[in-house]
């Protein structure tokens, strides 16, 4: 579906995933997020005479991880490489990188678009990279500040090939990528903390056209929807720019949020000349088939292959598979409920179990935890709890609809299913005695209405449900009570 | 390999070190009499030789993946000749 | 020259025999800091800490527990980092740079209760062959107060040819410890590569920077090997390997050993008076039972080349880190980001590591790379192999340590390329990565004249060895500027 008829945009994205290690990539200082400015820097993050690099295991193993997650290669022999460039967040005047000899390259992402489609997205390349420290440019009136407690971060460098063609592409497949790593457990995603980053590279070239066009790439945008606006925007200025008989200049770009628009980074040097060479400081990675075997073991089964199973198997509908397999938590718990249903619900009813807390953890569930913006893996309402209370509903103990006042309750805390029922007394009447005393109850305070109903206005029925209901405080078993109801009103 | 002056800036501004305009012609020929010398690498026969990098061949050591290191802000700061509020100062910098 | 300081053996019995304290020995050798202070091996006395660590070694002494070096005075190389104590590297660049930590051979030596009396003078980063880059003026040699001490050890060669102290720390890169160590009449021992960790040792190139000692005998050596070789987790090229027990390795005979005599190492450059000394030197081997062999390494002459490529492109990297902004020299009032980079490095900088930078940098740039750098680290694999080649053959390999004596000051520093020559049977080593040690062979027209033998990796204890036996055998490493033996 192209919006340019007659152009073709192509658009590759370089993603920056910060691996979500304890200490940092070349030294033991810490990672975590939000402390003191230059508290989390050991004498190699701050470059001082005489430092020295040794890498972390935990980060070797997170990028071979994500390797084998994308069906990619993965180096018996990778290099370090020094990228030499002058910046004031980089303390050594160069990054350790990965240039010639990365980790993992090659690897296929399947990517589910919007429409329904699914994409293959190939991938060139995953690297590990020391991240750069962070310039504060309004911290200080004529001066910036720089802060080294994000320097020497661990991060994968992921790139895809060129082979995306819309904005909407890109971010699906942004979204894919975002999904896979906070699946595999390699990084928490965390956008605003700046967890997981991408640039775009984006040209366009005339239908049909073999030749890549120039490209310009837009550096750190920092959320979905900027994403796609920003290549959107770049799209269009490209194509109108051409159509105008300009050039593009090979330049980067970066998003202006306020202005809606892609502008051209001041005093950025064109294609700086970063001197690649072998870190001498470090020895070849070796990695063994056994070392990646190690991982593969830990490999949780995968988004993908997870959902088709849940279609599959458990009959689910596409969109609740979908929705399930978004997060990995999520999924957790879900398979916690699933499992904890099957084991106390010895009767029948097998079928309808995968559904039943499907619906429970999309919707309850999931309306809960975004109110009060919690994730899946701290829910208030354990999974085991919550199979309980739908263990509850299958019985017979409590209608559907009380059921979810009774999980309100225990989200506040007031206890688990069996307690909540009891103190409230929620009891479900499915005693025939009781409920045929409600209903002649109601029956003998609405005789008009009785006569209306004889008389032919069936819709009144519902109006005595809804009486009943009120009477019994909801608590009528539902089925018991429209069966009597019919029989008493037909006699 | 004789190299021109306008190659000279280029490496000076590469590494980031000022050049008076005297020594720039100066230089040139010095640095280009340290390349002549590198030039005599051209006589050696490399057809299927591999670089070596790491004399010797060792294999690389790995960290466990632990906090290990205190907070030495204060002690790192005050190497610094312009840092303030916890940050090291450079002129402001535009992007 | 007091007589205290002609070997680590004999401080060591004097300090068990209580003839002395660790304190009076540290206090001698502050005393004789300042005497030879005309020398200018010194860039910062540490008379406090010399002190207090003597003080710490005559507890220990007392208490029975030592080490072959407790209370032994000596000097570490300006290069090292030294935790509270000002390490400039002899450059404008950290003429005030108080490091925040130690370099694992200052804990290694400062575990062994040795004794620090101060930071020995050196080329600037390293980067010299005479003493004479040093931001804080050029080192003079004790033997001849007009020539240069050799580089970039200079400093540490001139406090032990001078008997300022007995022992005192060096790195070689391509030559650094055993070309000072020729000139001044010393035996300078530069480890295998790896052996002795670079964790706090200010890296100029770092796949050829190497730390190791500078003393009066191959036993001094051994003693100071013993104590600083080892694998340190901190440094990712520190090898994984134990140590072996030089001690033991360092008594074993001369008869069999079978020495290469290198052609190229006796080439046109050598100085006939130099050659003829290492010749008779070698002579004096065979005489105590090692056969001498002709080899060939046949790349030898590509090693200068090589060298002066793959370590000014490693420089290059390494010295960028020096900007202003963390620690350091900063220029006044810098205008601008660039401003603050250009002028801070133009003026932190001397001559020879500006040349260097630069070498460097354009070695990597894009379009020379290959033809550069890549290259050179090829060719760096052929005079490797070289190496293994000849290794099959011999046991050590034999040859003048440099083409001349010592030079005057200012003869060469005019002429970069022809101070580079002057490397040009040291570098190679480096490039291999290889053990290599300097002994006192004799001497011409007054000055010392070094033999240097070259073992292959992981083999100190057979160079200690063949040394230590020749030690025995002759006197040239007893011989002092003084004139006493």
């Amino acid at each position: 579906m192209s919006m340019h008829p007659g152009w073709q945009a192509v658009i590759g994205l370089e993603i920056h995933a910060q691996l979500s290690t304890s200490s940092k990539l070349f030294s033991g200082a810490s990672t975590a997020y939000g402390a003191e400015p230059n508290t989390h820097t050991a004498v190699v993050d701050i470059a001082l005479p005489g430092a020295l690099p040794v890498p972390n295991h935990a980060a070797l193993d997170k990028a071979i991880r994500f390797g084998l997650a994308i069906g990619a290669h993965i180096a018996s022999r990778s290099v370090f490489a020094r990228k030499n460039y002058f910046y004031p967040d980089l303390p050594k005047g160069y990054q350790i990188s990965q240039y010639e000899l990365p980790i993992v390259s090659g690897g296929r992402l399947p990517v589910r678009l919007d429409d329904g489609r699914v994409i293959e997205v190939e991938l060139e390349r995953a690297h590990l990279e020391e991240d750069a420290g962070k310039s504060l440019h309004d911290a200080f009136h004529a001066a910036t500040g720089i802060d080294l407690n994000r320097a020497g971060t661990p991060l994968l460098e992921i790139v895809s090939k060129p082979v995306l063609h819309s904005a909407q592409e890109a971010v699906a497949y942004m979204r894919t990528v975002h999904t896979l790593v906070r699946w595999l457990g390699i990084c928490d995603g965390n956008m605003q903390e700046g967890s997981f980053r991408c640039d775009a590279n984006v040209s366009v070239r005339r239908e049909g056209a073999e030749k890549l066009g120039t490209r310009a790439e837009i550096k750190n945008v920092n959320s979905f929807r900027f994403v796609e606006k920003a290549i959107e925007y770049e799209i269009e200025r490209q194509i109108r720019a051409l159509e105008n008989g300009e050039a593009i200049v090979q330049e980067t770009r970066l998003y202006d949020a306020a202005r809606h628009q892609t502008r051209s980074m001041r005093g950025k040097e064109s294609a700086d000349d970063y001197r690649y060479f072998p870190d001498p400081d470090l020895p070849p990675l070796a990695v063994t088939l056994a070392d990646v075997e190690a991982v593969r073991a830990t490999l949780p089964e995968l988004p993908e292959a997870r959902r088709a199973r849940y279609i599959g198997e458990l009959h689910l509908p596409e969109i609740d598979a979908t929705q399930l397999c978004h997060d990995r938590a999520t999924v957790e718990y879900f398979e916690a409920v699933l499992s904890g249903l099957r084991t106390r619900d010895a009767g029948p009813g097998e079928k309808g179990d995968a559904k039943l807390a499907a619906n429970w953890v999309l919707g309850e569930v999931s309306a809960a935890r975004n109110a009060e913006h919690l994730h899946f893996d701290a829910p208030r309402v354990s999974a085991s709890a919550l199979a309980e209370l739908l263990t509850r509903v299958r019985e017979g103990v409590i209608s559907g609809k009380i059921a979810k006042d009774v999980f309100a309750a225990m989200w506040s805390g007031e206890g688990d299913a069996d307690a909540v029922i009891e103190k409230r007394g929620l009891k479900q009447i499915s005693d025939t005695g009781a409920l045929a005393a409600a209903i002649d109850a109601v029956l003998a305070e609405y005789p008009s209405q009785l006569a209306d109903y004889r008389g032919g206005n069936e819709k009144l029925l519902q109006f005595f449900v809804g009486q009943v209901m009120k009477r019994t405080k909801g608590q009528a078993n539902p089925q018991q009570l429209n069966a009597l109801l019919r029989e008493k009103l037909q006699s | 390999m004789s190299i021109d002056i306008t190659t000279v800036r280029h490496i000076a501004r590469l590494a980031r070190i000022a050049i008076d305009d005297a020594d720039v012609a100066p230089l040139a020929q010095e640095l280009s009499r340290v390349l002549d010398l590198a030039d005599e690498l051209g006589a050696a026969d490399i057809a299927d030789v591999a670089p070596l990098a790491h004399p010797q061949g060792e294999a690389l050591t790995w960290r466990a993946d632990a906090v290990t290191e205190n907070d030495r802000a204060d002690a790192f700061l005050a190497l610094a000749p312009d840092a303030r509020a916890g940050l090291y100062l450079v002129p402001k910098v535009i992007e | 020259m007091t007589g205290l300081f002609t070997s680590i053996a004999q401080c060591a019995q004097a300090l068990r025999a209580r003839q002395i304290s660790a304190v009076e020995l540290a206090r001698e050798a502050l005393r004789a800091a300042q005497t030879h202070a005309d020398l200018n091996a010194l860039i910062s006395v540490d008379e406090t800490g010399a002190l207090a660590a003597a003080e710490r070694a005559d507890a220990r002494l007392a208490s029975g527990t030592w080490s072959s070096l407790s209370g032994i005075p000596f000097a570490h190389k300006d290069i090292f980092c030294t935790s509270g104590v000002r390490t400039t590297c002899a450059s404008r660049m950290l003429a005030d740079f108080v490091p925040p930590y130690d370099a694992g051979v200052v804990e290694r030596l400062h575990d062994a209760l040795a004794v620090s009396i101060g930071k020995a003078n050196m080329d600037e980063f390293a980067m010299g062959s005479s003493n004479e880059n040093s931001f804080f003026g050029a080192v003079k040699n004790p033997w001849d107060t007009a020539r240069v001490p050799g580089g970039s050890s200079g400093g540490s060669a001139a406090l032990v040819a001078a008997g300022v102290v007995p022992f005192a720390t060096g790195t070689d890169t391509g030559g650094s410890i055993r070309q000072p160590a020729a000139f001044c009449g010393l035996t300078g021992l530069k480890p295998t590569y790896g052996r002795v960790s670079r964790w706090g040792m200010i890296a100029y190139a770092s796949s050829l920077d190497c730390g190791g000692v500078l003393a009066r005998s191959a036993e001094d050596c051994m003693h100071v090997l013993s104590a600083i070789a080892g694998h340190d987790p901190r440094d990712a090229t520190s090898v994984a390997r134990g140590v072996d027990n030089y001690a033991d390795a360092l008594r074993a005979p001369l008869q069999g050993l079978r020495i290469g005599v290198a052609r190229e190492y006796f080439g046109a450059g050598i100085d006939a008076g130099v050659g003829a000394t290492v010749q008779a030197a070698l002579k004096q081997y065979e005489q105590l039972g090692a056969t001498l062999v002709d080899i060939s390494l046949p790349n030898a002459a590509l090693a200068i080349p090589a060298y002066y490529v793959i370590a000014p492109a490693e420089a290059s990297s390494n010295l960028a880190r020096y900007d202003g902004v963390r620690y350091g020299h900063r220029c006044a009032h810098p205008t601008s980001l660039e401003d603050l980079y250009t002028r801070t490095r133009a003026e932190g900088f001397g001559a020879e590591v500006r040349r260097r930078i630069l070498v460097g940098t354009y070695a990597l740039s894009a379009g020379y790379y290959d033809a550069y750098y890549l290259r050179a680290q090829r060719v760096r694999r052929l005079i490797a192999n070289d190496f293994v080649e000849a290794f099959k053959a011999v046991d050590l390999i034999a040859g003048p340590t440099t083409p001349t004596v010592a030079f005057k000051l200012g003869e060469k520093s005019a002429d970069p390329l022809a101070m580079y020559a002057a490397d040009v049977n040291t570098v190679a080593v480096n490039l291999a990565g290889l053990p290599a040690i300097s002994i006192p062979a004799g001497f011409r027209e007054g000055m010392p004249v070094g033999l240097q033998l070259i073992a292959p990796a992981f083999a100190e204890g057979a160079l200690l060895a063949a040394s230590h036996q020749f030690q025995l055998a002759t006197d040239w490493h007893r011989r002092t500027p003084g004139g006493a033996a």
